[in-house]
């Protein structure tokens, strides 16, 4: 074979090795550690699967939150205005955790439908909403408005 | 009256800038030498409004001029001095102004230092960096102008600065990585140039070297910052997390450090023309798409400021006029290229395509790991967050293979090394760094994980070093004087080399053996962790000039003998009501110790989160070693003697 030939396939299977082991990374990777956002409404209604990691977000509701005297515990609900999920967490709440205040935390549903969350995110923004969040906001106001026409 | 001035100057730069950005492309179409030389004094004018109007809006943060909107948003008249004026680029439309100013002094020193370029290389090379400011200056003017006034109703007090923002790291953080993004269209500009010439010899990849390595280096450091302000200022002892805008600067850092190896190649052996010149196409793109994701709010992150959809799809306008454009050029152009040399498949040049291949590659994943997001919303699949196990399984399998072939290219030679004799000289360091790890990680009870990545440092730290013994002990001077004799360049991929392996054993270690836990004390209580010990001594209360805090105290011992006494922070910032958590530190060379306040739980009761973090200084330590790597082989003496051919 021509040298220089030689050397182009050489050149060329060795890209195409690495950026075939690299999608084979990304492809697994990317089933293993992608998480869906689910909304509240969608969470009541059963449409987010129960044991598995995945977002959930809304505005915390005035009141909700429940504190344990001894441990870091502490239980709050979230609603997007159409229902509400509860969510419990153990450990230290960020900054921006607020009654009324819009989170959106990862974690995982168990049986009675209440999300045990790994981490909980508020935004380091005042007036920033979570696009998620915004989304889930519209869309629940839009389902209410239509099902007001509807009537 | 000043804010308008400050405004008209910026509308005046933009003029130049468009003056500039035509004219000598029109005289260089037409031969004529006097639109040609136009090129400089323009790019002087230019720089000189966009710096008055710089000025205009700093002045104003510093007088509390809250009739100004962006003043009266981002400034408070209780705000410290040199908070107030790096609040300047504290929101999108000052940061905005700082990336054009940015861009006007790169392109400035390129006049400047381009003093031995040909005359229709400089001023192609300014003509198409006016291009790039042109874009810029219009988006700031016609999106996200700062001198926006409120008159006649103008606020008596400002909003304050986003208090995360109150904060040394971030007065030199943005500049330091501004000064990265925006360097690389010196060497895009460079390309461009080498692409209208039609002349892709060797000399236009001397002249974009210093100008890529001095950039690296301003985004090394400036990433550098960013990953220590946020290990202190977040306030939960993470340092690197994969957020959207981080991969928005790491990407171009990633694109870069390739193009700076390929850019090598390019110099010294006239291989890899045209992918160099796509390369650096390709980085200077990579920013203007960080730019975008940063400025246009399409993404969830820390760094997104509010959104407003006329910036995002002005910058994505902006974003695909650029890239496309580049690339059409680059269509018509680079297939006239030809490269007349070959090489060897174990030469330097296959370890440093070997090198590219991986960092390309890299890159792409950081990209797809960031937009596919955005991709699936966009597609209506719903919406989905990439965490940051992702990043982590995907991207440091990648990165340790490249830092091996990364100590192995610099003992080859270019075009063809023998490779049974490569492998008589990496066999021994190859058994050093194996078994040397084994000992250590036998001995500190750590992982298979660990070990591999500790051979992977320490093959880095040996082969480094015994490449710069061979290159010493040959020939019949001494060591002293032969060292003496290597380039600086040399010594600039030395040191930027060793960086890696430094930050390396910074991320291995405090990934595998960081302790930490969240506990809830009480005065009085004892917390033990890492065979430390923490006790809680109660909270005090104290006033900050533009905040009230709680100052808790936590003695820290070990064996009975005093450690240190921390003092970590809850403050309250009285303008935006906002609540922040400062971070109290013992740091060291092999250990820092981390705490954080968390919430009052009633009772005296307190959250508190404990960090035990060895070696998490390396990390950024290998950034410091890397941005003087970078900005040493910029001064390398071959730079300074440009004569070039006269193209």
């Amino acid at each position: 074979m021509h040298p220089v030939r030689k050397k182009r396939i050489i050149a060329i299977s060795s890209i195409v090795v690495i950026l075939g082991l690299a999608l084979a990374l990304v492809m697994y990777a990317l089933q293993q550690n992608i998480n869906l956002f689910y909304s509240p409404t969608q969470i009541v209604n059963g449409e987010a699967p129960k044991d598995v990691m995945l977002r959930a977000g809304g505005m915390v509701v005035e009141g909700s939150v429940k504190r344990d005297n001894e441990t870091l515990s502490v239980s709050f609900e979230v609603t997007d205005f159409t229902e509400t999920v509860r969510i419990e967490y153990k450990g230290i709440l960020p900054d921006l955790f607020r009654e009324g205040q819009g989170i959106v935390a990862q974690g995982k549903l168990n049986a009675n439908g209440t999300m045990i969350a790994s981490e909980v995110l508020a935004k380091h923004d005042e007036e920033y909403m979570s696009p998620e969040i915004a989304e889930a906001l519209k869309q629940s106001e839009l389902n209410s408005t239509s099902s007001n026409t509807s009537y | 009256m000043l804010p308008e001035i400050g405004h008209f100057t910026l509308i005046l730069s933009l003029f130049f800038a468009i003056a500039l950005a035509t004219l000598p492309i029109y005289g260089y179409w037409k031969r004529n030498l006097v639109l040609l030389e136009l090129a400089r004094p323009l790019t002087y004018v230019m720089t000189s409004l966009v710096f008055i109007s710089f000025l205009v809006l700093a002045y104003s943060f510093a007088i509390d001029d809250f009739s100004v909107l962006y003043v009266s948003q981002n400034s408070n008249s209780q705000l410290p001095v040199w908070f107030k004026v790096s609040a300047v680029w504290g929101g999108h439309e000052g940061s905005l102004l700082l990336w054009v100013l940015i861009l006007c002094g790169w392109t400035c020193a390129v006049a400047i230092k381009g003093e031995n370029l040909p005359t229709d290389v400089r001023s192609l090379v300014l003509a198409v960096l006016g291009i790039v400011t042109t874009g810029f200056t219009s988006f700031l003017l016609f999106t996200s102008s700062p001198f926006i006034r409120l008159l006649p109703e103008s606020p008596l007090e400002g909003g304050d600065l986003n208090p995360l923002l109150q904060d040394v790291g971030l007065i030199i953080h943005p500049p330091m990585l501004y000064m990265g993004y925006v360097g690389f269209s010196v060497a895009f500009a460079f390309a461009i140039t080498a692409l209208i010439t039609g002349n892709l010899n060797a000399s236009w990849a001397r002249w974009a070297r210093p100008w890529t390595s001095v950039s690296w280096a301003f985004l090394t450091i400036g990433i550098t910052l960013g990953s220590w302000w946020a290990y202190y200022e977040l306030g939960w002892g993470g340092w690197w997390f994969w957020d959207p805008v981080e991969n928005a600067s790491f990407m171009p850092w990633l694109a870069g450090t390739a193009l700076i190896h390929s850019l090598a190649v390019t110099e010294k052996r006239g291989v890899f023309k045209s992918w160099t010149v796509l390369l650096a196409i390709f980085t200077f793109c990579l920013s203007l798409l960080g730019t975008f994701l940063v400025r246009s709010g399409v993404l969830t992150s820390v760094h997104a400021f509010a959104a407003d959809p006329t910036r995002g799809v002005f910058i994505l306008v902006l974003l695909f006029l650029m890239v496309g454009g580049s690339l059409l050029l680059y269509a018509l152009k680079a297939s006239e290229v030809k490269s007349k040399v070959t090489f060897g498949a174990t030469g330097r040049e296959a370890w440093l395509l070997l090198n590219n291949i991986l960092l390309t590659t890299m890159t792409l994943t950081v990209l797809l790991g960031t937009l596919y997001p955005l991709i699936v919303d966009a597609l209506g699949f719903g919406k989905i967050s990439v965490g940051a196990p992702y990043f982590n399984s995907v991207f440091s399998p990648m990165a340790l293979l490249l830092m091996v072939f990364m100590a192995i290219g610099p003992l080859s030679k270019w075009h063809n090394t023998p490779f049974s004799a490569l492998l008589k000289k990496l066999l021994f360091p190859a058994a050093i760094s194996l078994i040397s790890s084994a000992i250590l990680v036998y001995f500190y009870d750590l992982g298979v994980m660990s070990w591999i990545s500790l051979s992977v440092a320490v093959w880095v730290l040996v082969l480094t070093f015994y490449d710069w013994f061979i290159k010493v002990s040959a020939g019949s001077k001494g060591i002293i004087p032969r060292a003496k004799t290597l380039p600086r360049n040399y010594y600039g991929m030395v040191l930027a080399h060793l960086g890696m392996a430094v930050s390396l054993v910074g991320v291995l270690f405090v990934s595998v053996s960081s302790d930490e836990q969240m506990v809830r004390m009480a005065k009085g209580d004892v917390s033990l962790l890492s065979g430390y010990e923490f006790k809680f001594e109660g909270v005090q209360h104290f006033e900050g000039p533009n905040f009230i805090a709680d100052q808790g105290q936590i003695i820290i011992s070990k064996d009975g003998e005093f450690v240190a006494h921390l003092k970590p922070e809850k403050r309250f910032y009285n303008a935006r009501g906002q609540v922040m958590t400062e971070a109290s530190i013992d740091n060291g060379l092999f250990r820092d110790l981390y705490i954080s306040l968390g919430e009052d739980l009633g009772e005296g009761a307190w959250g508190i989160r404990i960090h035990v973090k060895p070696f998490v200084r390396w990390i950024w330590l290998g950034g410091i070693l890397m941005m003087f790597g970078g900005l040493l082989s910029a001064m390398d003496k071959r730079y300074r003697k440009v004569s070039g051919a006269r193209i």
